[in-house]
């Protein structure tokens, strides 16, 4: 029998890792923790799109949507922007879908009424104020800005948001906050299975109960839940409640007049237990691998 | 996609036919394909109304005698009533295809039912008291009309606009899915089942007849045997949540209830309201603003749950 005669390739494993550095792929340092950045007023020009509309918060519009078809509705509060409109009031909404999408200015939305799916999906900056319900999908991969609810949000509420302030009075459906990037979603009634589910980062408060296999896998932020949880997902674990979270906790409710029923003291935190595959944690042919 | 709309009055009557029409209209961009409504009117003991079809609709277009082919088939079906000493109250034509025949008959419906079943081509898509089940290709303002259910008053009802991805498009497999042989037991459904062939198996070793190869008849049938056996409809409900696999949220009428059930996922939607003398609820929020302009508060029922209302 021919013996077999192998050598690792450590020629060929250097390749494959200056192929990757050239890609990209390892230039990355990864800290393993959350990085946030801050708005700085100095840095306020990088921080707007070129292409966003100037608009005047004291020039007031209102239409009737009625009628409109969720294009029209969203052409209109186009050509409203275009003109200087900084408050606009979207009467009659009546469930329509993707109704102020993709909005990449400030503004002050009113939609006085109940909106369909993605609801005010895509944005970057606007204030956005709901005075009845909203579908499947509502702010979904918002950038920045605020998003409040009145009453009750469809499932996947806040999906893979990266940042600003997302905030349903009532109770939500399920996969809230799945894939969360960034940003803080605040639920002041129930929420569904499987919230936070994947979550990378950001913030999370249910003043409520919280379903089954609540933050299922994730990698890292934090959730807190005021009520009773059904039961936690993979790799979700219990942390301690500390002074500062609660400190936290008290200022963003108060800031929208949200009161949970028993204070922020009983609310209980989760985290990622990161025991699961962790990006951050891997070895740099791991991290080859899998990218 | 697929969409689903379902309402119930409680204590009255409405327009029950044109309210499902306006719902299912505005669910259109869920399902194009074709459009169904099981629609329940005030029953009348003793006369069954006999919703039944002896074609498809794409038959229409094929060969030199298709027409004398469903004349025939027609005179069959009457031949075979009266056999099982059924007397014809009236009949009305729907579509050429489609009929709405009201009849008396004193004996077993089921034994009925599959005699007419077996005419070449014959589906009987509805029998019961109260029940009315219409289902075609088209959307909701098309069928609607062509069936002329604008002017139909009821309790309750519930309807389906079909986005076909299992099966194919022809009315054998568009909603609602009558429980045969339940009278006045329809099925509405939104999503997939994955353990279908294992269930369809175990149902047919039973004797249960299967006429699609559509994932929600399923339920009809799965509904259907439950109720044969005694089992409630809540509680058939919730064992389906436990026994069917998949993603999926459906409906389900009989002649004075409705019912829902979310599987455990809640991965399909539905939108709720629910007042002292009317719930409806739809697959999106669009549906129930359809008929209701001014503001309501509704919600989404979350996962495994199961709701049942009386009429």
């Amino acid at each position: 029998m021919a013996s077999i005669d192998w050598k690792p390739d450590l020629e060929w494993g250097e390749k494959q890792e200056a192929r990757a550095r050239d890609l990209g792929m390892m230039s990355e340092q990864l800290t393993g923790r959350s990085m946030e950045t801050f708005f700085e007023p100095a840095e306020e020009e990088n921080h707007t799109y070129s292409f966003a509309h100037d608009v005047d918060f004291n020039k007031r519009a209102e239409f009737d949507a009625g009628d409109l078809d969720a294009t029209d509705v969203n052409n209109k509060i186009r050509e409203l922007m275009r003109e200087g409109h900084g408050s606009i009031v979207v009467k009659n909404p009546r469930g329509k879908h993707s109704i102020g999408v993709g909005i990449l200015n400030r503004l002050n939305l009113i939609i006085d009424g109940s909106v369909g799916y993605f609801g005010a999906g895509l944005i970057d900056g606007p204030t956005v104020r709901v005075t009845g319900r909203v579908g499947w999908s509502c702010a979904e991969n918002m950038m920045s800005g605020v998003v409040v609810v009145e009453k009750n949000a469809g499932s996947t509420f806040g999906a893979a948001i990266r940042g600003g302030d997302l905030v349903c009075r009532g109770s939500v459906g399920s996969r809230t906050g799945i894939d969360m990037k960034g940003g803080t979603i605040l639920v002041g009634g129930d929420t569904g299975a499987l919230s936070g589910f994947m979550m990378q980062r950001g913030r999370m408060v249910v003043c409520g109960n919280a379903g089954k296999n609540l933050g299922d896998s994730m990698y890292d932020g934090t959730i807190y839940v005021g009520g009773d949880i059904q039961s936690l997902g993979v790799d979700a674990v219990e942390a301690e409640l500390t002074e500062l979270d609660q400190q936290w906790l008290k200022r963003k409710l108060d800031l929208y007049d949200v009161e949970p029923r028993h204070g922020v003291a009983s609310f209980k935190k989760i985290v990622a237990g990161k025991q699961l595959w962790n990006y951050d944690n891997l070895e740099p042919n791991e991290k080859k691998l899998i990218l | 996609m697929c969409g689903i709309a379902g309402l119930i009055h409680r204590g009255k009557t409405s327009a029950v036919g044109n309210e499902m029409t306006s719902m299912l209209q505005a669910l259109k961009h869920r399902g194009p394909d074709s459009t169904g409504f099981a629609v329940y009117g005030e029953a009348e003991p003793g006369a069954f109304v006999m919703r039944f079809k002896v074609a498809e609709a794409e038959d229409m277009g094929k060969g030199f005698d298709v027409h004398a082919k469903i004349a025939e088939r027609i005179e069959e079906v009457e031949k075979r009533l009266t056999d099982h000493s059924a007397t014809i109250l009236s009949r009305d034509a729907a579509t050429e295809y489609a009929q709405r025949w009201v009849i008396r008959h004193n004996g077993d419906t089921e034994q009925l039912a599959r005699y007419i079943e077996e005419i070449e081509g014959a589906e009987i898509l509805s029998l019961g008291n109260a029940l009315e089940l219409i289902k075609d290709l088209g959307d909701a303002t098309v069928v609607s009309e062509q069936y002329g259910l604008s002017d139909f008053n009821g309790t309750h009802g519930i309807g389906h606009t079909r986005m076909a991805t299992e099966s194919d498009v022809d009315i054998r497999s568009a909603h609602p899915y009558w429980a045969f042989p339940y009278n006045d037991v329809s099925v509405v459904h939104n999503g997939q089942i994955t353990n279908y062939w294992l269930m369809r198996r175990q149902m047919e070793r039973k004797g249960h007849r299967f006429v699609s190869s559509c994932d929600s008849e399923l339920l009809a049938v799965y509904t259907a045997d439950n109720l044969n056996n005694g089992v409630a409809l809540e509680e058939s409900l919730e064992r389906s949540i436990r026994e069917i696999d998949g993603v999926f949220t459906y409906l389900v009428a009989t002649k004075d209830q409705l019912g829902m059930a979310k599987d455990t996922m809640a991965a399909k939607p539905l939108v709720l309201y629910e007042s002292d003398d009317l719930i409806a609820m739809a697959s999106e929020e669009v549906a129930i603003r359809a008929i209701m302009p001014d503001e309501i508060d509704t919600y989404d029922p979350y996962d495994e749950e199961v709701r049942v209302w009386q009429a």
